[in-house]
């Protein structure tokens, strides 16, 4: 069997991959993107930890997580798009209105 | 002799499943570092998809079927597709810029993301993490009752948050995305006018037609065999529609271009 360790280690290294990929994309969708990854990651993490206790109670966590994420997303694309229809763009640094 | 046939058996299942689990772990790994590096966004939902259903497994291989297949159904069925549709609503050629605007940005990420790594490793280090729990307490009975019994029991109250929460979502989504038709709807005999006056009353030709294979991306070839511009959605080639003589082609897809215009002076004033 492999060991719940091995799947932190992995959960781990997804999610810095995602934060990573946060910080540096610039395409709002992309960055989207990596946010469920992290997400991705984390619930991995949540899997691992309630086979580690054998109980269910994480299994339930991450499938809420689950359900909020797919909220997130509906939400966060509606906002991508209208913000796509007034200008024209996808990119987080064009979207500089409240900056100033 | 039995019990080391079995034991035979069993280390061999587990060798199975040591080496399936690297080979996911692996491509896992590498997909989501491709999906940071490419520019393109659409390799960038792909290569998602492929992490999304890599973990997909790996719930299965942790005695979560059930959250298995409701990652494949949300995340890879619906979440991915939305994904999908947006890019090709923002445009499907969209690709990252290579230009900095924050100086040093991507090294800066870089460092962040490396001192995260190291500071979580240290953590994970640190804990003992031990072998996982006989599988018996956990699925007693099976695995969806069990998590039935937990949501319908302790966790209640918070799915029926959820419930709020979603149609919040469902709201919101339709709010935003909702526009006002600023211009009257054109009627029929309008549309059929414009069209006839366009110079080109017939409908446009299709993909593929006389080409290898008919996919969307094909060309149509012409009796002289050179491709047809016409035959191929502009947003798929990346470049801005041809035009035809009159205006033909952007007079027809003005209906459709209309409502997603730069908002106009009028807008402006209006703010």
């Amino acid at each position: 069997m492999i060991s719940p360790a091995n799947y932190i280690a992995l959960s781990v290294i997804l999610f810095v991959i995602g934060g990573v990929g946060v910080l540096v994309r610039r395409n709002a969708l992309v960055v989207f993107m990596c946010v469920e990854l992290m997400l991705n990651a984390v619930n991995l993490a949540f899997i691992g930890f309630a086979r580690l206790h054998g109980d269910l109670n994480g299994q339930v966590i991450a499938f809420f997580v689950m359900v909020v994420a797919a909220a997130e997303v509906v939400v966060g694309l509606a906002i991508l798009t209208s913000i796509f229809r007034a200008r024209k763009s996808a990119s987080v640094d064009d979207a500089n209105l409240l900056k100033y | 002799m039995i019990a080391h046939h079995m034991v035979l058996a069993g280390s061999a299942a587990s060798n199975t499943e040591v080496v399936t689990w690297w080979v996911l772990a692996i491509v896992a790994v590498g997909a989501a570092l491709g999906m940071i590096l490419t520019r393109r966004s659409v390799h960038c939902a792909i290569l998602l998809a492929v992490v999304m259903l890599i973990l997909a497994g790996m719930y299965a291989m942790q005695g979560a079927p059930f959250l298995a297949f409701v990652q494949v159904i949300v995340y890879t069925g619906a979440v991915l597709m939305l994904f999908l549709f947006v890019m090709m609503i923002v445009g499907i050629t969209a690709s990252d810029s290579l230009i900095e605007t924050i100086r040093g940005q991507r090294l800066w990420a870089a460092l962040a993301g490396i001192a995260l790594l190291v500071l979580l490793a240290l953590v994970i280090g640190h804990a003992t993490i031990g072998a996982a729990a006989p599988s018996g307490a956990r699925n007693s009975g099976s695995n969806v009752q069990g998590l039935a019994k937990l949501v319908f029991t302790t966790y209640v109250f918070p799915f029926e948050v959820t419930s709020a929460l979603l149609i919040t979502a469902a709201l919101g989504a339709m709010v935003l995305a909702h526009r006002e038709r600023t211009s009257p709807r054109p009627t029929q005999r309008m549309l059929s006018r414009r069209r006839v006056a366009s110079g080109r009353p017939t409908p446009l030709p299709g993909p593929g037609t006389y080409a290898r294979h008919n996919a969307v991306d094909m060309p149509a070839l012409l009796p002289d065999g050179t491709q047809s511009r016409l035959s191929v959605s502009g947003l798929l080639t990346g470049e801005p529609p041809a035009e035809l003589p009159g205006n033909g082609r952007s007079a027809i897809a003005s209906e459709t271009l209309e409502a997603d215009r730069v908002p106009g002076p009028q807008d402006e004033e209006e703010r």
